[in-house]
């Protein structure tokens, strides 16, 4: 039954799965745009990092170090350091993929950001089927609309003098609250008191690692360590 | 339409280090079958990283003392969080949380 499910989903099936998320990348990427342009960034130079990046979060903090003037070999490292959680996302979705071939796995892996990576995590986890292009779908539709809020963003920078105003950059948050809710809903009550404490955690860690790293380390230091306590106290 | 080359180079060497650890774990998965227990360990990984993301939204780095808490994403953050546990959809988050940080953000 789930094989003849699992062949029949389409690269329209997966545009259709991203359309929900399409405001957060659109309002996110008009604020990185807008950013990019009150840092001293061109167009070009914005269009570039959104297609080559291809990271939220990074690029604000790259326009950020761009416009303080950091040296480069300090961007990029932050940068790394910031995106280094992609290699938990890719680890988590990449057995899904095996089958394929190399090229299809490394272009799917091009493309996974928290937003992608949360839908199609939100399908493994309710036992629905996902396959190549299907995810090919979500990434895709995500990637062209986050190039594109980007541009415009930059476009519309130079009348913007205070995206902030607009909470724009608040609809991160926002997107990470919902695809969380939207993964805890999937969870069997029996279960969902474990993950009620797994959550505890995670803001217990988050708050003693930030004292001592950056923020983006206390990510990954909190995540690895309470999914190992997840594993040791499940039944 | 200026385009500073040192600005493109710091660009290409981020793009390089943001694609290495999102491409790495699907190439190793397929030479490698996974444990069980790993398996087990990724099962947890959505639901820890969607947490630790939010957190750190509330969270400014303490530099060696406690972290200091930002109110404001704090404030905005627990009616979006009810917003989300009732209509359990991503479009309605996102614009209601949009909405109250605007209005935070202005009239506050």
């Amino acid at each position: 039954m789930e094989a003849i499910e699992e062949e029949r989903l389409s690269f329209k099936d997966g545009v259709k799965d991203c359309v929900p998320t399409l405001l957060g990348y659109i309002s996110i990427g008009f604020a990185a745009g807008m950013i990019g342009v009150a840092s001293g960034l061109s167009v070009v130079e914005i269009a570039f990092m959104s297609i080559f990046v291809y990271a939220g979060a990074a690029q604000f903090i790259i326009c950020g170090m761009l416009a303080a003037g950091s040296p480069a070999s300090a961007i990029i490292f932050t940068t790394f350091i910031v995106n280094l959680r992609h290699f938990l996302l890719s680890a988590t979705l990449a057995p899904h993929f095996s089958k394929y071939s190399m090229l299809k796995n490394a272009g799917i892996a091009t493309l996974v950001t928290d937003e992608s990576f949360g839908v199609a995590a939100g399908r493994i986890f309710n036992r629905q089927p996902i396959n190549d292009r299907w995810m090919n779908g979500l990434n895709l539709t995500a990637y062209t609309t986050w190039i594109a809020s980007c541009v415009v963003g930059a476009l519309l920078g130079k009348w913007v003098a205070d995206p902030e105003k607009f909470g724009l950059d608040f609809a991160l948050t926002a997107m990470f609250i919902a695809l969380l809710v939207l993964q805890l809903e999937s969870i069997k009550a029996s279960k969902l008191k474990h993950y009620l404490l797994l959550i505890f955690l995670m803001v217990a860690a988050m708050y003693i690692f930030s004292a001592f790293v950056s923020v983006d380390l206390a990510v990954i230091f909190s995540t690895v360590i309470v999914a190992t306590i997840g594993v040791v106290t499940s039944k | 339409m200026s385009v500073n080359v040192t600005t493109l180079l710091i660009l290409a060497g981020c793009s390089i280090v943001t694609w290495i650890p999102r491409v790495a774990p699907f190439l190793i998965v397929r030479n490698v079958q996974l444990p069980e227990a790993v398996m087990k360990w990724l099962s947890f990984i959505p639901v820890c990283i969607l947490t630790a993301l939010v957190a750190g939204s509330v969270i400014d780095n303490g530099n060696g003392t406690l972290p200091t808490i930002n109110w404001q994403v704090l404030l905005a953050l627990i009616p979006t969080l009810l917003i989300a546990l009732w209509k359990k959809s991503l479009l309605i988050t996102v614009i209601f949380g949009i909405v109250v940080m605007a209005v935070l953000r202005n009239f506050t």
